[in-house]
């Protein structure tokens, strides 16, 4: 063999050759911007194109932005100040923030109530959204609808106090019950709870001041704060009404089924907005003059059931999505049907639901700002109605836009974030 | 939420929804409150300041009611109600009065049984043109594109308007009042057409608003008032001399700094004496007590002063009085005789 080759080669390097760079048009930056900015030649046109355009328009917006007047009593100040450059008038958002944020009535020395409530907020969904976090938290995570409730609206505290007692005494009567039947468990507890909902009703007629905060009328929730209590509660709420509603809809029951089938079609085929004027409007007809029925609960118990429906349809697809094998693996198991769904198949369906339902919270989250066209003043509202009308800020749209953009996108973006790592964190097909 | 409140509203929608028609002033008086329908928020007519108390025109005409039948110009509370809701809020019992610049039409007095209580702004539709195209007259509009509101009746007006005066014209149809202003600002109509308040409002709010002119011609009729339901002719009487008492003492020249120095004893004269109360029992007739008029101007001042700190012209808005000054001005204000 080496003979042959011996003949036929002339010369046959024995040593390797020390590596070398990469040449330079093929590494670092150089490489980055052909393969990715210039890889041909139409590419390179858009890519220039492009440029030009992000620097058209951050020439405009960055002396907007930097160039505006964040002091000033009205927008004919603002515009003395201006002198004819074109520069934003914050000076709107540094009048009206609180207004913004809490509605024009909300009295203003009580601020710290729903701020307080946020914060708290935000250490009660904690070990719901974190699992590694302690789980005695989520003891807190149930006490915390009492206590937003006692800040944000006020009033003595035996109210939240009697509602929770409904809700224990209803719950210990249920676990008494619950074992002999599951429906006459369920209809005891509420009973019960009634009951206790009743007679405390007595009790926080007789003491309306123990350890009250300056109660807060409903009517005068509005701002960033009312678009926040209107998501978090309609979201914490349809989510497990539409996990019902998607286990009913493929029950084997034909009530229940066509209970579920009839209320789910026709609550989609509505559009909210007639759902939010049924709550405001028709629903005053009904009701015997005097009566108050809180305009924010009308409007949570129709938000809620419109999210519901949606958030069902999630979850059916992702019933269906699971392979058969699971139901009777399942079945095979000898599980009855609340364990296997709780065991096996819900777990994986909300898995494979999580990118839908997300996608519903958010939506429902951005919907809540249509409450404005049944003249309740979350933050399009109160920029729609008082302060574009006010004489000193009529004439103020980007400001005030860009401001409630900006707070709706911080908040939709965290909710798309947090979803995505969970998806990562539930991955298990190993791709 | 509250559960309590939710079980309570399940106990009494088992009520017959009887009674209804009551006497709003019992309960006006029995609340301590006055419940007052005003808009979202319209310049000058009604929309809260910074420190969320409500100012405006229509506003100043609640506090006066308020004033008048308690006492206190404070004891209001505002109900802000959309174009769509304020109807609904006033026959459903929720609101006492609606102020919240409504036109008085045949349809809603005799189909929506409601009862119009007086006129408090004269408005119309009017058009809005840049001075540098010169023009002077809506008769010389010929041929002018026209940026119009579609679906409302200002539309109809204006095709009537031009074929009255065998005029042409091209229509741009817009949806809202804020599209409409960048719209016309950036030229892609010569004239612009709402009602006249809504003119100058939004021409109070261009950059330049001396480069643009609201013509003098008025092309429809759009008298706006507060309204109550049918059905209580006493309250509806309240709310319509309150009214008419500030109009009158502008008219007799009875204004929020001199009302408490000629209420203190009866003057010279006789009807200024009469709705002071120092003379006569107009107070006990309507129900109220004899100071009733004195506490409704003191509220915010007569008709006169109500406009001119709102929506006058020395206002940003800047609304010349026009049909909305004294009779005796040569304006359509015509108040009835205290007698």
């Amino acid at each position: 063999m080496s003979d042959t080759h011996a003949q036929t080669v002339g010369y046959v390097r024995e040593t390797f050759i020390p590596e070398q760079a990469p040449p330079h048009a093929v590494t670092g930056p150089v490489k980055w911007l052909r393969e990715n900015l210039f890889p041909s030649w139409f590419y390179g046109i858009l890519t220039i194109v492009s440029v030009l355009f992000i620097f058209y328009v951050l020439s405009i917006f960055l002396p907007w932005l930097t160039g505006g007047v964040w002091d000033a009593a009205n927008i004919r100040e603002c515009r003395e100040i201006f002198a004819g450059d074109s520069a934003g008038c914050f000076a709107v958002l540094t009048e009206r923030w609180h207004q913004l944020l809490f509605g024009f009535s909300y009295p203003q020395h009580a601020y710290w109530r729903p701020t307080l409530a946020l914060i708290l907020l935000a250490v009660a969904v904690a070990p719901v959204l974190f699992s590694n976090l302690p789980r005695g938290m989520l003891a807190f995570t149930a006490l915390y609808p009492f206590i937003a409730f006692y800040l944000v609206w006020g009033g003595t505290i035996l109210i939240p106090l009697v509602a929770l007692a409904g809700v224990i005494g209803g719950y210990l009567v249920y676990a008494q019950l619950v074992d002999r039947s599951l429906v006459g468990g369920l209809i005891a507890g509420v009973v019960a709870a009634a009951v206790i909902w009743w007679l405390g009703g007595f009790v926080t007629a007789e003491m309306p001041n123990l350890l009250a905060l300056e109660a807060v009328p409903s009517r005068d929730m509005g701002g960033f704060m009312l678009n926040m209590i209107l998501g978090v509660v309609c979201v914490s709420l349809s989510l497990p009404i539409g996990i019902l509603l998607a286990l009913g809809r493929q029950s084997s029951l034909p009530i229940i089924k066509w209970i579920c089938v009839v209320f789910i079609e026709f609550v989609r085929g509505v559009p909210l907005i007639t759902l939010l004027f049924v709550a405001n409007v028709v629903l005053a007809y009904f009701l015997p003059p005097g009566t108050n029925f809180d305009l924010i609960l009308r409007v949570i118990i129709m938000i809620t059931l419109f999210a519901s429906a949606y958030i069902a349809e999630v979850i059916r697809g992702g019933l269906a999505a699971l392979p058969r094998g699971q139901y009777e693996a399942a079945d095979s198991l000898g599980l009855d049907y609340a364990q296997s769904m709780r065991l096996i198949i819900l777990p994986q369906a909300l898995k494979i639901s999580i990118p839908g339902i997300v996608n519903v919270a958010v939506g429902l989250f951005k919907d809540t700002t249509l409450v404005s066209i049944i003249s309740m003043f979350d933050l399009v509202g109160m920029i729609r109605g008082p302060i574009l009308a006010s004489t000193d800020w009529n004439g103020v749209y980007w400001e005030l836009f860009g401001f409630a953009a900006l707070l709706f996108f911080v908040v939709c973006y965290g909710i798309s974030q947090y979803s995505q790592w969970l998806e990562r964190k539930l991955a298990t097909d190993h791709r | 939420m509250k559960k309590s409140v939710f079980l309570g509203t399940l106990t009494a929608a088992g009520v017959i929804a009887g009674a209804a028609a009551a006497a709003t002033l019992d309960d006006v008086k029995a609340r301590g409150k006055l419940n007052c329908g005003v808009t979202t928020g319209l310049v000058g007519f009604a929309a809260p300041d910074a420190n969320g108390n409500w100012q405006g025109f229509d506003v100043g005409l609640c506090r006066a009611v308020a004033a008048a039948v308690l006492g206190d110009p404070d004891a209001v509370e505002f109900v802000p109600t959309t174009g769509k809701t304020r109807f609904t809020a006033l026959a459903s019992g929720e609101i006492d009065m609606l102020a919240r610049n409504t036109t008085w039409t045949f349809s809603r007095d005799n189909d929506l049984k409601f009862e119009f209580t007086g006129i408090n702004y004269y408005d119309g539709q009017g058009f809005m043109v840049p001075k540098e195209l010169g023009v002077t007259s809506a008769k010389e509009l010929d041929g002018a594109t026209v940026c119009i509101q579609t679906g409302t009746t200002t539309e109809l007006n204006l095709a009537d308007f031009f074929r009255s005066n065998n005029m042409n014209y091209e229509p741009v149809p817009i949806e809202t009042n804020a599209e409409a202003q960048q719209q016309y600002l950036a030229g892609a109509c010569d004239v612009y057409t709402t009602d006249a308040s809504g003119l100058a409002a939004t021409r109070a709010t261009f950059e330049t608003p001396g480069d643009h002119v609201v013509l003098p011609e008025i092309i429809s009729k759009e008298p706006l008032g507060p309204l109550v339901r049918h059905g209580d002719n006493e309250w509806g009487d309240i709310v319509r001399w309150t009214l008419n008492a500030l109009i009158a003492a502008e008219e007799l020249g009875i204004s929020s700094a001199n009302v408490a120095d000629m209420a203190g004893s009866a003057g010279d004269n006789p009807e200024i004496n009469r709705i002071l109360g120092t003379e006569g029992n107009l107070g006990e007739m309507i129900g109220l007590e004899a100071d009733w008029a004195v506490k409704a101007i003191q509220a915010g001042g007569n008709y006169g002063e109500l406009f001119e700190k709102n929506i006058g012209e020395n206002t940003p808005i800047g609304l010349s009085r026009g049909l909305n000054a004294q009779w005796t001005d040569g304006g359509l204000l015509y108040s009835p005789p205290f007698r």
